[in-house]
Parts: structure tokens; C-alpha cells; sequence
């Protein structure tokens, strides 16, 4: 079932929550049910900052099923200011323009359509700052 | 433990195998195998395999393949860790002879991949890394071998040439392995302008799709002596581990703490060091993959990879030859059969039987086959007795 697949994801994906580990204070994001670092069960829950920076990225020209129309597009892994990692499209700026170490912001769009059905995920990409 | 031995080895032309159905790759490998191995019977199997839902729309391989071998009734297992998949079931047949739980043990590996179109494979493959957090966005494992690549030139200064370099090392290799899918030998300028894939990596940076398999039969030593086999290869060394399934998790985005991990433990088991190797076959699934692990398997320091393979040190005739059956990027990489092929070409090299890409005075030599971008990890030490 793809509805409930995406809707257990909506916290994550709409909201940004993440799971501070009590104990070390690591950041979870997907939130965990138990630390890999001090192996505390207690966590804080925490919303992740919206803004951050590209620690590398590339551009994707062959592209997996769900995504063939939209070849080519930027991919990247943003460090968010506060915390947290997110893979993520980079998306409204040109290719050419796509550093390290630029800064970005995170959105909320549509990402893709699954299944038959055409059932509509949403979640995070990141523009330019 | 008990000491233990490879005995046999087989595995064919691997390619675009249209003709060839997944049950009949494996069974002709297997057969090859024990037909090396000289052997009257099998008491188990363990068979890598990393999607055969996916590929071919059949899970229950286990239950397949030792129908199809006539083997049935005997224990057989897939073993799957992404295209580390053929490792570990290696390792688990390495484990279950060791252990005394079984005496002769084939470990297999098989994947067919072109019965699905390339978007289709991309999507398959795709499933090795985090479906939530890392496919849901659309990436694809080019795409995140490629940000592997760019973080790596961005600290270390790696350059696209030196990425090429790989693969052009390592078709010349594979353009002396018969039962490699691509043998043709090609130059730094076709590699850099070459089709793009995912920036920076183009396609023959690489691994292609193919449809192959690989066996291997093991037994203990005692026994590999008792029954008069001649060129005993015995495994010394066997290491697994694992790291985040997401790239974008570590700390390191360009260090492959998993391998590093496998190779620590195996080294250690083995009594060796990697200046001990002699040669090395290793998953350069991409260009920038084999130049990360051999950062990992600590044949360069952190971030002297590109330099490596640029001065000719991990060519045939170098200080370390590293791939010399043309690895993934020129032998093929059917996922599944991928680990176990690394094994075959290491017994070749030991028994002094590899040709024209034979590794002078080889005695030991170090496999490594990964899953994922990094997120599983099997390393194998191998001597000739």
C-alpha cells in the first residue's frame, strides 16, 4: 500500500521532525528508537532548521523509473544549520551555479507520483539562499 | 576452527546472456565448480543474490537452484547484502565449513539483470540505498558514488583524470580475462568524454548491467590434502561489517569505514598487513569507489588514491596490482555473482594460472566486495599453500 507508506512519513517529510538523543545530544533524522552512538533510548523531539549548506552534490541524467520525466536534475547532501543531514534535489537554479558550500534554504514541493495509482508524495527540496 | 580450503572454482563468459535464464547461469557455474573441485558431492549452499524479485520476479532461490543442480535435499541458503551479496555468502560458506556444521560447501553467486530495461535495473539497484531517505528524493547509485567523487576532489584534490585512470587500468586488465563482458581496452580521453551519467561520473566510470554467476567449492583443509588436491589455496582472513545504509549519515562522506572495518578484521585474523598483499581484487562498482578503497584497505594514505592508481601502482607490474580480472567496470557486475567472480580470480592468481594478467610470485592475495554506497562490506585473505 502505497498511501500509508507515504503518510507514516508525513512528520519527516511536512515537518521536519527529528529525534535529539537525550543523552549525547545526537540528531536523528529520521527520529530512532535507539542512539548508535550512547545507546540511550531517550529522545527529545526537535524540528530541523530550514536553512543550510551543500556539502556535495551532483546532477542525475539517467534517472530511476518514477523520475523519468524529470531527467536531468541536481541531487545534493545539505548539512542543516542547527543540525541534522538531508539528501534533497536542489532545485530553481541553474546547474552551473551548484557549489559546496553554497548555502541553502528547504522547501516543501511535490518530489514524485508511486504507483498505478499516481498516489502524490511531497516532501523537501532545497533552492539557493 | 578448522583450516579451511578452495578447492574448486567455475564460473562463464559473463554479458547481455538474452539466451540464458537465472537457473541456468547458476547450475553451469556450479558445475564448472565441482567439476574443478573433483568432488562427488555437496553438503551445502550458500548463494548470493541480491534481487532476484526485482530482476526476474522469483525469490525462493535457495530452494531453485539446488532443485535445478540436483543436489536436493541438501541445505541451501541466498545470502543477500547488496552486491556484497556474493561475499557473504562466501563468507557463510567459509563460516559453516569452519565450524564443522558442514565439510563441503559451494558458495555460489548469481544475478540476471537484463530481463528488466535500464530504468527498471536503475530502480532495482536503487533499492540498496535508503528507499525513505534517499530513493523517495530520486537518487539513483551513480548519483551517490557521484557526490562520493565530488567531495573527494573538492578535499583531496582527486582529479577527473585520475578518476579515468581506474578504468582504463582496469579494462586493460580485463582485455586478457576471456570471461570478461566488456575486454576492450580504452583510453583516458573515451572514459572523460564519454556520456555523462551523473556529474562527474560519466559511463565508463561506470560498472555495466550483466547476467553472470560464480561458484566456488570449499572444504577443510585436512580433507583438500586427504584427497590429494594439488595447489591448495587455503582462506586466512575473513572480515564483514557494516556502516549507515545513507551516505549523507557519515561524518566521512568519502571514507568506506565499513570496508576499513572488514579489511582490520581480516588482516588481523590473517596475521598480515597490507603490505603483505600481493594483489587485490575490489567492488570498483565507479571509478571513485576503487580509489576510496584502496584509501580503506590502507594501500595509500586517506585521500592519496587518485594518486595511486595514477602513478601505476595498482596496475599489473606495480606495487599492488588491484583488479587484475578487469573488476567490475571490464569483467561485468551481476550484482549477486559479483563477490564470489573476486574469489575466482584470487584462486587463479595462487595457483599461478591467470595467463597473460598472472601477478608474478603471487602468494597472498585480498578480496573486497561492498553493498550499497558502503553500508556492507566483506573482506577475504587468501594464500597459496
Amino acid at each position: 500500500m502505497i498511501a500509508p507508506r507515504l503518510w507514516r512519513e508525513f512528520p519527516q517529510r511536512y515537518r521536519y521532525e527529528a529525534g535529539e538523543c537525550k543523552k549525547c545530544g545526537k540528531i536523528y533524522f529520521p527520529p530512532r528508537l535507539i542512539c548508535s552512538v550512547c545507546k540511550s533510548k531517550e529522545f527529545k523531539k526537535i524540528v530541523l532548521k530550514r536553512s543550510g549548506t551543500l556539502l556535495t552534490y551532483t546532477i542525475i541524467r539517467v534517472p530511476p523509473s518514477q523520475f523519468k520525466d524529470e531527467a536531468p536534475y541536481a541531487m545534493g547532501i545539505v548539512e542543516l544549520d542547527g543540525g541534522g543531514r538531508i539528501n534533497t534535489q536542489i532545485v530553481d537554479c541553474d546547474f552551473e551555479k551548484i557549489q559546496i558550500g553554497m548555502k541553502v534554504r528547504v522547501e516543501f514541493r511535490r518530489i514524485q507520483a508511486e504507483g498505478e495509482a499516481g498516489v502524490i508524495g511531497y516532501g523537501y527540496k532545497c533552492i539557493p539562499a | 576452527m578448522r583450516d579451511v580450503a578452495i578447492i574448486g572454482v567455475g564460473m562463464q563468459k559473463w554479458g547481455e546472456l538474452w539466451e540464458k535464464s537465472l537457473r541456468e547461469l547458476f547450475v553451469e557455474a556450479a558445475m564448472l565448480a565441482i567439476e574443478d573441485a573433483g568432488v562427488d558431492r555437496i553438503d551445502s549452499m550458500q548463494v548470493g543474490c541480491m534481487s532476484s524479485g526485482l530482476f526476474v520476479g522469483q525469490e525462493h532461490i535457495g530452494s531453485l537452484l539446488a532443485d535445478y543442480l540436483g543436489v536436493a535435499p541438501i541445505p541451501s541458503t541466498r545470502v543477500e547484502t547488496a552486491c556484497a551479496s556474493g561475499g557473504a555468502a562466501f563468507r557463510m560458506a567459509f563460516i559453516e565449513v569452519a565450524s564443522g556444521i558442514s565439510d563441503i560447501v559451494l558458495a555460489g553467486g548469481v544475478e540476471k539483470m537484463t530481463d528488466v530495461g535500464g530504468d527498471e535495473a536503475t530502480y532495482a539497484l536503487g533499492t540498496a540505498a535508503d528507499q525513505e531517505y534517499e530513493g523517495f528524493n530520486g537518487i539513483t547509485f551513480p548519483g551517490l558514488y557521484a557526490m562520493m567523487a565530488q567531495r573527494h576532489m573538492y578535499e583531496h584534490g582527486t582529479t577527473r583524470e585520475q578518476l579515468a585512470r581506474v578504468a582504463v587500468k582496469n579494462h586493460e586488465h580485463g582485455s586478457s580475462n576471456p570471461l570478461a563482458q566488456f575486454p576492450m581496452k580504452i583510453t583516458v580521453e573515451q572514459v572523460i568524454n564519454s556520456v555523462m551519467i551523473a556529474d562527474p561520473l560519466r559511463i565508463l566510470d561506470c560498472s555495466p548491467i550483466t547476467d553472470g554467476a560464480a561458484a566456488a567449492i570449499l572444504c577443510p583443509l585436512e580433507m583438500a590434502r586427504k584427497i590429494g588436491k594439488k595447489d591448495l589455496v587455503k582462506v586466512i582472513g575473513s572480515g564483514q561489517a557494516t556502516d549507515t545504509i545513507a551516505l549523507h549519515d557519515r561524518d566521512d562522506l568519502t571514507s568506506l569505514r565499513s570496508t576499513a572495518r572488514a579489511a582490520e578484521t581480516a588482516y588481523k585474523m590473517a596475521g598480515k598487513k597490507p603490505e603483505d598483499i600481493d594483489f587485490a581484487e575490489v567492488h570498483d562498482c565507479f571509478t571513485i569507489a576503487e580509489i576510496c578503497i584502496t584509501e580503506a584497505l590502507g594501500f595509500c594514505e586517506k585521500g592519496k588514491g587518485g594518486p595511486l592508481v595514477e602513478a601505476g601502482a595498482t596496475s599489473l607490474g606495480g606495487r599492488i596490482p588491484v583488479n587484475t580480472s578487469g573488476g567490475l567496470k571490464s569483467k561485468g557486475h551481476p550484482v549477486g555473482a559479483t563477490g564470489v567472480a573476486q574469489v575466482i580470480e584470487a584462486v587463479h592468481q595462487l595457483r599461478g594460472e591467470a595467463g597473460d594478467r598472472q601477478v608474478e610470485g603471487a602468494r597472498v592475495g585480498l578480496t573486497q566486495n561492498m553493498g550499497g554506497s558502503g553500508g556492507s562490506a566483506v573482506v577475504h585473505i587468501m594464500e597459496a599453500l
